[in-house]
């Protein structure tokens, strides 16, 4: 693929989490109109990169470029505002808000224009009409799959230009896994970048253009998702069929 | 399946909410039913129409040891209305909220008792001071975890009440005495029925102000910050800033709370300003309902009014005290009137 198209570039970023060496020497790049998938077990670096790159935890070395914009020690607030948008892992809707509330808080970054964030907020209540029917509820009495479809509308009320889902499916039932992943497919069909961090390798693998896999915080492998599914590897330790 | 997954994730903050709700006892019922009967708007407006001729009619039948207490109420309710900012709206916890208004008492105090200003004026002086301070104790302990502000905010106030002891512009342990009252119109303000209703004006200036700020784009910001920080950082709330003007607003209202409390006692000592007074505050605010204005008067009404009703049994009264307190722990656990009923 040629540079020009290149929306996230991470380059050779390292992070610590005290003395401790969270990742070290991770290099990928997220191109428009991709679904980009960062695969791993548990404390591989998938999510702390995510953090990383938002700039909730800083970055010790390395540099990270959004359409070619420096963001690595930019504020997460101003990353929002460029609209690379972050949904953080186990959903972290507001429980104790309504559902528009939290729709609400998406469109934080925008000031003042009430009669837009309306209109948006209609769009997501399109997009999930459930919601629709739950606005006046509070937040922590939906269900694991209407919690991650709010926390995707909430994302999607900052307009993202690339949205980074920390694993989506976590401890969702078989049907809405695939309800999520049909969600990620129709959204990446309109035209929005993904970069998704996922342990159900099967789900991510089968969504994605292109994957990296995350070993204690470096990158060993990466290639397309399609050779990716094949790989022996990968297969052995991510997908554990046969 | 599913269901599980929810209380896990809720880092078993539903769980003990459906906990709550299965065995909801009789006083729980009556709370919520006056609850639903406050919901309606009409039953809201006449509630408040009565209270309001309640609270307006006081110096006509009340002694001045009445007054006094009421007064010390409206006190209580300024104070727990600025640390609700802090505390309730953004969830940071305070342990020196005294400090705050100890710097506005003493700063209005000094400018009045040596330097002999009008009251008045010195009340833009209280509020850069307080702005000043809120700057220095919460720039650098805003930018930790909560828990340090806590400590922060806790040796602050001691800080203060050592330094106002020592120095002698504070005049040290004995404090500020014989402070000249100040004018409005051309009368004095000498009785206790005059700072009565001045204290009520100003309860409702400090309601109007919280329900702005709560009502504001920076209020929901407040909440969203007090929910998650991490979600709100997320998605874009710059959660340092919000949190810095969050104490400042709260601050600055403590301390004109003390510019007005130092003028109405017209004296000022470091005995007023103990730990005991930070955490009456504190727990004013989360008796009340962290959050809730209405609630959060009412537990400062409750904290300076129930020791008074018992002064009669002496030091027995703190020993009813605490059952109450433990009574409300165990049925309330989240206020007497909490901003949002949880099911």
């Amino acid at each position: 693929m040629s540079e020009s198209n290149v929306i996230l570039k991470v380059d050779a970023i390292e992070t610590y989490y005290g003395q401790i060496c969270a990742l070290r020497d991770v290099s990928f790049e997220v191109h428009d109109k991709q679904i980009v998938t960062l695969l791993g077990g548990n404390g591989a670096g998938k999510s702390t990169t995510l953090k990383t790159i938002s700039n909730i935890e800083p970055c010790r070395v390395g540099k990270i470029t959004f359409f070619g914009e420096d963001i690595t020690t930019m504020p997460p607030h101003k990353i929002v505002e460029l609209g690379l948008i972050h949904i953080p892992e186990g959903r972290r809707i507001f429980k104790d808000l309504t559902v528009r509330e939290n729709l609400e808080l998406g469109g934080f970054t925008r000031r003042g224009d009430d009669k837009k964030r309306d209109l948006m907020i209609d769009e997501v209540f399109c997009r999930f009409p459930r919601l629709r029917e739950r606005h006046a509820q509070l937040g922590g009495t939906l269900s694991g799959g209407e919690q991650q479809m709010l926390a995707v509308g909430r994302g999607l009320m900052a307009e993202p230009k690339l949205l980074m889902l920390d694993e989506p499916s976590m401890g969702l039932a078989p049907l809405l896994v695939a309800e999520i992943a049909s969600i990620i497919r129709d959204l990446n069909n309109e035209g929005i970048p993904i970069l998704l961090v996922e342990q159900n390798s099967k789900m991510a693998l089968g969504l994605a253009d292109y994957g990296y896999v995350l070993e204690t915080g470096e990158i060993t492998l990466e290639g397309p998702a399609s050779e990716l599914i094949k790989d022996p590897k990968v297969v052995k330790a991510y997908l554990g069929i046969e | 399946m599913e269901n599980k997954n929810n209380l896990d994730l809720n880092n078993g903050e539903v769980a003990v909410v459906h906990e709550g709700t299965a065995k909801r006892g009789f006083f729980t019922r009556i709370i919520d039913s006056v609850y639903s009967f406050m919901d309606k708007t009409h039953n809201k407006i006449i509630v408040a129409v009565i209270l309001l001729a309640f609270v307006l009619t006081v110096p006509l039948w009340a002694d001045n040891y009445i007054l006094q207490v009421a007064w010390n109420a409206m006190f209580y309710m300024l104070l727990a209305l600025g640390c609700n900012i802090i505390v309730g709206f953004t969830g940071m916890v305070d342990l020196g909220f005294a400090a705050k208004f100890a710097v506005g008492a003493y700063t209005s105090g000094i400018l009045v008792h040596t330097f002999g200003w009008n009251f008045w004026l010195t009340l833009p002086i209280v509020v850069i001071v307080g702005m000043i301070a809120a700057v220095l104790i919460g720039g650098p302990a805003l930018r930790l975890r909560s828990d340090y502000l806590a400590i922060v905010t806790l040796g602050f106030g001691e800080i203060v009440r050592t330094v106002a002891r020592n120095l002698e512009i504070t005049g040290s342990a004995s404090g500020l005495s014989g402070i000249k009252r100040p004018y409005i119109f051309g009368t004095q303000l000498t009785r206790i029925w005059m700072w009565y209703y001045l204290f009520v004006f100003l309860v409702f200036l400090f309601v109007v102000a919280s329900n702005r700020v709560k009502d504001s784009r920076f209020g929901r910001g407040l909440a969203y910050v007090r929910e998650d920080e991490d979600a709100a950082r997320a998605m874009g709330v710059n959660v340092v800033k919000f949190k810095m003007w969050a104490f400042i607003v709260g601050t600055v209202m403590g301390a004109i709370a003390g510019a007005f409390y130092v003028m109405q006692m017209a004296a000022v000592s470091p005995n007023s300003f103990q730990f005991t007074q930070s955490s009456n505050i504190l727990l004013a605010v989360v008796l009340g309902g962290m959050g809730k204005v209405p609630g959060v008067m009412a537990g400062a009404a409750f904290f300076s009014i129930f020791p008074e009703i018992f002064r009669s049994i002496g030091e027995y009264r703190m020993l009813f005290f605490g059952i109450a307190l433990v009574l409300v722990m165990i049925f309330r656990p989240q206020g007497l009137w909490p901003e949002r009923r949880r099911r």
